[in-house]
């Protein structure tokens, strides 16, 4: 026993005849389908070549349009061909001119010989199937399809549409239970022979020239029909990407190809020499694996999701996500810390000896982005110009973001800084956003001066800071989010900062030993009571005693570690 | 979109070929060879002024990718470029003394060529110090770039500009010809790029890099465009609108995807900060025939003058695409 192999083919010639040349030496007979469409002169030269081989036949040609009939009579012809010139073939092999063999004819034919009445296609009821394209599974059987899907698209959706609305529905003929799979088959001379000297035949493939796609169901459907043995799977290695296109194999694939096991793959680049030269040499070694998908399965996943998900937080000049189709703001988590950098002395050293990451200053401070370290420019060239950073405050925090991956971005935050990129903060699920409001007070109080100044700035600070409160309290904040009053803050500061610490770094185990240092606010009480006296409410603040600074001159306590 | 905007973006295409038939009187043939230009070939169209020394660098790299032939245009070159071109086989030349900024910067004398000769093909359009990377390009041809594209059914393919620079100060290390460019600027920045959608033309407007932050840091909305769609399958109709950041009918500028996907992407390794800009500065600073009233090049001739030095500690030195794929600069989409 042994196999045939029809090739349907309509362009890259030469390596057609290099391929029909591999399995005619294996002793497997050929029969090729050439598309009508390609010129005689093609035609001829293809045949020329060949002329030397008996094993290679030439079917009669119909002029192929994807998603037709023509590909299932091209099939039909060559199969025909196979049978009935080569009566010791067990098995048909159908391939496309853009196929290659990728194990010795031995193998394949050992393979078949072990299962000798097994029929290798793909083949799921429409139910099963998810692959489909356009959204159409049963009613590729129940509609009809006038117009190209390619070629008439505005016509085809509107008639399908007008179809559905109607009613409309073709009668499956009695007998037939769609089913849907790769065109890439390999069947038993039984099966084969048996679908296509059915008695019913000629009914059948009347119905099935209407349906929408045939080579995908013509003999996915009649193989459930007449096969006693189905093995629902392709011995071809094909897939389709996530727009519908096959994917395509070159020479750096080689390796893979190898591995997959897979007896014929496709795509293959006509320009892939060495795929071609080094699947069609004589000397491959053999092997009895089985067909593994896994290897590629893994690129073809990965290929399919950075297609159609991509890399989260990345803006680039083949990404550039509508708002809120972002599907990922910003690459990784980071915090922004609000009215810290006011309170304590050198927060930012603090923290950086808490957690691993990069800690900031007031990234957004009016003269320039303060980078860790007061370094001018940051990674992936990032300027310290607040010019250049307000330009395009998104872009600035997003590749800021993107290009730390893998190290924690912590900056301080305030009125007095740029407010633009507010709202994107606040939408971004991955911020950690922390607020003791009202500190901004703080250096006011402890910079002292003509306080009719001082008031004026206290009522734009408490403006800003409002307006941005409104922000992270509205309906679409997606930040992770932490709101203390000022007063509420110095209450028990150590509580809320191992919070924030835990949320950073949940592997951490240990409490906090130290804190970080307050500023001094001896006389803040009065302070405030003067501001209130001058008719400012400051409300952010919170509800701050006259006389309250008493409590906190002494060393704050680290917070008792809940477990 | 309206009928007004449709209507208005057809006028606009039809006054950039309008002005292509203007300007075309002002290219003189010097070695016409397009008669050898085969149906399936991929052309380089260039214009290009006193380029001499980078040409056998740039004609062999493209030739190496696969390029089947040239089509240059020369602006009145006096060192020697045109003759160099008029003996290269694969490369047709014209050439012209007309104005470079009243021919649209070039746009005009290019669209012309590329109606005349590049229909029907897949066409790149480069100046002589851009070099081409794409995905694969290690390992594959540009010809398995444009085959897959057809396969996808994309028409453009974008490569936005990277600017490349020396370590040190420009001009320190001298250029030898045929030299690979990438030897003494190997440098770039990975992450500080800007962009928006132009809601006109839907093109991308990216800023950023080491000219953004080196020269345009006070006003970085004057900063050069990086946004580059220099590889189209060119059909009869088609027109860039300016240099080759935007074209017309505007579906070609769509090489971005805005659901949060990767399409497939390039860059063009811009390696205008060798020692020759000094000379290019001076002459371009007397010519007055640049973009935006040669602003750039004023702000090149300031740093320069003070010994420019455009490398930092976070410039990231250039290995391979697949680098600037892991950095996001460039992605391969679902190219497999």
């Amino acid at each position: 026993m042994s196999f045939g192999v029809v090739m349907i083919c309509h362009t890259a010639l030469d390596r057609v005849a290099q391929v029909a040349r591999f399995w005619a030496a294996g002793g497997v007979p050929v029969a090729i389908h050439l598309d009508a469409a390609v010129p005689d002169a093609a035609f001829d030269t293809l045949r020329r070549s060949l002329a030397d081989v008996d094993a290679v036949g030439f079917t009669r040609r119909y002029r192929c349009a994807w998603g037709t009939w023509s590909l299932v009579a091209a099939a039909q012809a060559g199969a025909e061909m196979i049978l009935s010139r080569a009566p010791h073939v067990g098995h048909v092999y159908l391939t496309s001119g853009a196929c290659l063999p990728l194990r010795p004819v031995a193998d394949l034919a050992d393979y078949l010989a072990a299962c000798p009445d097994t029929d290798f296609i793909e083949s799921a009821t429409t139910a099963d199937t998810e692959w489909t394209i356009g959204g159409l599974d049963i009613e590729r059987f129940t509609l009809r399809f006038p117009f190209g899907w390619k070629t008439q698209r505005r016509l085809f959706d509107a008639y399908v549409d007008l179809q559905r609305r109607l009613g409309f529905r073709r009668r499956i003929p009695p007998g037939l239970t769609p089913h849907l799979g790769s065109q890439w088959w390999c069947l038993s001379r039984k099966t084969l022979s048996a679908i296509l000297t059915d008695p019913d035949r000629a009914r059948y493939d009347r119905y099935f020239r209407r349906v929408w796609i045939p080579d995908e169901s013509y003999f996915q459907t009649l193989a459930r029909r007449h096969s006693d043995r189905i093995e629902s799977r392709s011995l071809t290695l094909a897939r389709f990407d996530a727009l519908g296109k096959p994917y395509v194999f070159y020479d750096d694939h080689q390796k893979v190809l190898r591995r997959s096991g897979f007896f014929v793959a496709r795509k293959i680049w006509p320009g892939a020499e060495g795929l071609y030269r080094g699947f069609l040499s004589p000397d491959l070694e053999r092997s009895r694996a089985e067909p593994d998908p896994m290897p590629l399965e893994r690129l073809f996943r990965a290929a399919t999701e950075r297609r159609l998900r991509g890399r989260p937080g990345l803006y680039m000049q083949s990404r550039l996500p509508r708002r809120d189709r972002e599907q990922g703001k910003t690459a990784a988590p980071y915090s922004v810390f609000q009215g810290f950098g006011e309170l304590f002395e050198d927060f930012g050293g603090w923290l950086a000896q808490q957690i691993p990451g990069d800690v900031h200053g007031h990234l957004f401070a009016p003269g320039r982005a303060e980078f860790a370290g007061g370094q001018r420019g940051f990674r992936g060239g990032l300027s310290d110009s607040a010019r250049l950073r307000d330009y395009d405050p998104r872009a600035f925090l997003t590749s800021l973001i993107w290009n730390s991956r893998g190290t924690r971005q912590c900056f301080l935050f305030g009125p007095r800084d740029a407010q633009e990129i507010n709202w994107f903060i606040a939408t971004d699920p991955q911020a950690q956003i922390s607020v003791i409001s009202g500190a901004w007070v703080v250096p006011l109080f402890r910079a002292g001066g003509d306080f009719a100044a001082i008031r004026q700035e206290a009522t734009r600070l408490h403006r800003i800071e409002t307006r941005h409160l409104e922000i992270l309290r509205s309906v679409h904040t997606q930040a992770r989010l932490r709101i203390w009053t000022l007063a509420d803050f110095l209450d028990d500061p150590a509580t809320p900062l191992q919070a924030i610490i835990d949320e950073i770094s949940p592997r951490r185990q240990q409490p906090l030993t130290t804190l970080p240092r307050m500023v001094d606010l001896t006389g803040f009480g009065g302070f405030l009571q003067k501001l209130r006296n001058q008719g400012l409410q400051p409300r952010l603040i919170g509800n701050f005693p006259v006389g309250h600074e008493a409590m906190l001159r002494g060393p704050v306590q680290p917070a008792a570690r809940n477990t | 979109m309206n009928l007004k905007t449709l209507y208005r973006l057809r006028m606009m295409r039809r006054r950039h070929q309008l002005r292509g038939l203007l300007h075309r009187h002002e290219l003189k043939p010097v070695s016409d060879r397009t008669a050898g230009i085969d149906p399936s070939d991929i052309l380089v169209f260039t214009t290009l002024r006193n380029e001499r020394i980078r040409l056998p660098w740039f004609l062999n790299y493209y030739r190496d990718m696969g390029v089947g032939h040239f089509l240059m245009i020369d602006n009145g070159s006096d060192d020697g470029s045109a003759d160099y071109l008029h003996d290269q086989p694969d490369v047709s030349l014209w050439s012209t003394r007309a104005s470079y900024r009243a021919a649209n910067f070039g746009v005009s004398w290019i669209n012309h060529l590329l109606r005349r000769h590049g229909t029907g093909h897949w066409v790149l359009v480069v100046d002589p110090d851009e070099l081409f990377v794409y995905p694969y390009c290690d390992v594959r041809p540009l010809r398995a770039l444009t085959d897959w594209l057809d396969g996808q059914g994309l028409p453009s393919f974008s490569a936005m500009l990277l600017d490349l620079y020396p370590k040190g100060p420009i001009g320190a290390v001298p250029y030898q010809e045929g030299q690979d460019p990438l030897e003494i600027a190997c440098w770039f920045d990975s992450g500080n790029y800007m962009m928006r959608r132009n809601a006109k033309l839907h093109d991308l407007w990216i800023q950023g890099g080491p000219r953004s932050r080196a020269f345009f840091s006070d006003d970085p909305a004057s900063a050069p465009a990086l946004n580059k769609i220099p590889l189209v399958r060119w059909q009869r109709g088609y027109v860039y609108v300016s240099s080759t950041h935007a074209l017309l009918p505007r579906r070609l500028n769509h090489v971005y995807e805005e659901r949060g996907g990767e399409m497939a992407s390039g860059c063009l390794l811009h390696t205008k900060f060798l020692p020759v800009l000094t000379q290019k500065v001076a002459e371009e600073m007397r010519r007055r025939e640049h973009y935006a009233g040669s602003a750039e090049y004023a702000a090149y001739r300031q740093g320069l003058a003070g010994g420019l030095d455009l490398w930092t500690e976070q410039s990231e030195r250039y290995l391979n695409w697949r680098q600037l794929d892991t950095l996001g600069l460039i992605s391969r989409g679902n190219w497999l």
